[in-house]
């Protein structure tokens, strides 16, 4: 029957289960944020803002997450560039390997940065020959936020480096431009946006990092003791506490992502429009 | 001076073709999409490693594929303007003429004041602050030509470099083009499918069929003497390949051809000659033509299309292949009444015909 419409009772019964579905999830999230909010009022939040084992893990967790970022970003540019532009043997590999970190427990990572960078792990003696120790300390929390966060950012840039223009690349090389100044001067920029993303994300993945940081570098105050390990603390000690600090992260998350769909920016938002149209499509 | 043999295969597609262009002159690459034209200027531009052949200009070779030496683009004194001119869309104009200067190692204020002075010459001088999308096309390629030109390339490289703009500005781009052309010492190399392009611009014009060179020669000679059936489409001209019955009484000369015989003056000697018959001394009628015409075609009409620029001829295709075009007044194929699927008959004189070899 290709020309009948569908009964209407149908129709009917698809539209309550796709408003009614959407409805179910969107409260699904929208409930535990708007709980914390019920748990915090505001004059606690203030006074809680106040207190100096907040103000010590929201330093610790601002502070390692803007490293790990920078070090995600001075890492994953040259990766990003390599897996976009080139060929070579072992590239699917190495694809996956980059891609690991987003899929393993962040425990197991955590476990297996202690067993190569721990004392008595692979690496654990070379390291302390150059008077380095990773675990429990702050440059571990790093480390661990690196660990968890750099594929997020290889995975934007990647793909944004990908996605420049041929056309761009082919002129900049007739006009006298190695690789790396075409990277510098035409590659990097017109795959700024997505960089940007990148950023975002990994800023993002690095400043909620729990297990990984809490298996390799534990939870020492004021050393390794970030946000996130602070509000698990704090559960079974202040709930005021730690439903201010839970808040926190949620608005830096939000503010963070309004911000990125301002941009046009971000993983699952949209495709926008081009920015740059070329003079007429053919 | 240039000087390219290629060779080339991607996937199904081979290329295979020998270029030659003169000091300061402009080689015109004319064929339909397809037929590897920009496939050439990439080889030539370095963008593509040719599989076999060599590359050279002036007294520089560029590649020799024989002993593996290959220029990447980098490294070669070329200009490259591909179809939409890509400027780039994150730099002002200014910064786009002066890419190439900084890239080969002028500094950046230096390159400023020569792009600078570039664009006022161009009279451009004004835009060089906007960004490439708040350019029309045609000042878009104007900005495109001085960046290639800022860096006096050996081999100038234009890929269709027309067919992005609007019907209006096109005539006057292509006036300033020409002229531009011909001011340069270096050798251009002019990708169209447009055989009116190839007529103007080209000093020489290498016919492009299907990845090989299907004719190379002057606008004239290509003109006078399409040597291939694909050509004389391009061209507009019948060209039917015809082997020689007998000669005489005279001058006559009675030739087979695919669609049958035909009769002709003065033809050259030789066995197989070509026959060209322009569409307009082509004769339609729709009952058989009375004795006194020597030379008819039956068919049965394929297409009837309006001739530019008013439509007022048309050009009457006949087939069955291999396809015969006249091409009458529109009011001439109304009074016939002629319409697609109909038998109609073609007939022109044998002075009508060029014959050679």
């Amino acid at each position: 029957m290709p020309n009948q419409p569908r009964p209407a009772w149908r129709e009917l019964a698809g539209q309550v289960a796709m408003f009614g579905l959407a409805a179910l999830l969107a409260l699904l999230v929208a409930l535990p944020v708007v709980a914390l909010l019920f748990r915090v009022p505001p004059a606690t939040l203030m006074a809680q803002l106040g207190s100096s084992g907040v103000r010590e893990a929201l330093r610790l967790s601002l502070l390692t997450s803007v490293a790990a970022t920078a070090v995600s970003v001075l890492l994953g540019l040259p990766m990003a560039h390599l897996l976009a532009t080139r060929e070579f043997p072992g590239k699917r590999a190495l694809e996956v390997l980059m891609d690991l970190p987003m899929v393993i427990p962040p425990t197991v990572a955590g476990f297996a940065l202690l067993m190569a960078f721990g004392r008595a792990g692979l690496l654990g003696g070379t390291l302390s020959a150059f008077g380095i120790t990773l675990p429990f300390t702050t440059a571990g929390v790093v480390v661990a936020q690196v660990f968890m966060a750099v594929p997020f950012f290889v995975g934007a840039a990647r793909a944004g480096f990908a996605a420049v223009d041929p056309r761009f690349l082919d002129a900049a090389a007739t006009l006298r431009a190695g690789e790396m100044h075409t990277f510098w001067r035409v590659r990097l920029p017109l795959a700024l946006p997505s960089l940007v993303a990148g950023v975002g994300m990994a800023w993002a993945r690095a400043l909620g990092e729990f297990g990984a940081t809490i298996t390799f570098a534990g939870n020492l105050a004021g050393t390794t003791r970030t946000v996130p390990l602070d509000v698990y603390l704090l559960l079974h000690e202040d709930l005021a506490a730690a439903a201010t600090l839970s808040l926190l992260l949620i608005i830096m998350a939000a503010v963070l992502l309004a911000a990125m769909r301002q941009a046009g920016l971000g993983l699952f938002a949209p495709p926008r429009a081009p920015r740059f149209a070329p003079p007429r499509a053919r | 001076m240039l000087r390219a043999s290629l060779r080339h295969a991607l996937g199904e597609f081979r290329l295979e073709c020998e270029l030659e262009a003169a000091p300061g002159s402009t080689l015109v690459l004319v064929g339909e999409s397809g037929s590897g034209k920009t496939t050439v200027l990439r080889l030539l531009a370095g963008l593509l490693r040719p599989q076999a052949g060599q590359i050279r200009v002036g007294a520089e070779t560029w590649c020799d594929m024989a002993d593996g030496s290959w220029l990447p683009p980098e490294a070669r004194p070329v200009g490259y303007l591909s179809q939409d001119y890509a400027l780039f869309p994150h730099l002002p104009v200014l910064d786009n003429v002066g890419f190439g200067l900084v890239a080969s190692g002028v500094g950046r204020r230096e390159a400023r004041r020569r792009a600078g002075a570039a664009l006022e010459r161009l009279g451009l001088g004004d835009f060089a602050g906007r960004r490439p999308a708040e350019l029309s096309g045609g000042q878009q390629q104007r900005v495109a030509l001085a960046r290639a030109l800022i860096l006096e390339p050996a081999l100038l490289l234009l890929d269709e470099p027309l067919s992005a703009l609007d019907l209006e500005t096109r005539h006057a781009v292509r006036t300033e083009l020409r002229r531009t052309l011909r001011a340069l010492p270096c050798v251009t190399v002019f990708v169209t499918h447009s055989p009116l392009e190839a007529m103007l611009f080209g000093d020489r014009i290498t016919v492009l069929d299907r990845g090989r060179v299907a004719q190379s020669g002057d606008a004239p000679a290509l003109l006078r003497r399409p040597r291939t059936r694909y050509v004389a489409t391009l061209l507009g001209l019948n060209l039917l390949p015809g082997r020689v019955r007998h000669r005489g009484p005279g001058e006559e000369v009675a030739l087979e051809t695919p669609r049958g015989l035909v009769t002709v003056l003065a033809a050259e000697a030789g066995e197989e000659l070509f026959l060209v018959v322009s569409p307009d001394q082509v004769t339609l009628s729709r009952e058989p033509p009375g004795a006194s015409a020597r030379n008819v075609f039956p068919g049965v009409v394929e297409e009837i299309l309006p001739e530019p620029p008013h439509g007022e001829r048309v050009r009457v295709v006949l087939g069955p292949a291999p396809s015969f075009v006249a091409e009458v007044t529109a009011e001439a194929a109304a009074r016939l009444g002629l319409s697609v699927g109909q038998p109609a008959y073609a007939s022109f004189k044998a002075t009508s015909v060029a014959a050679y070899a």
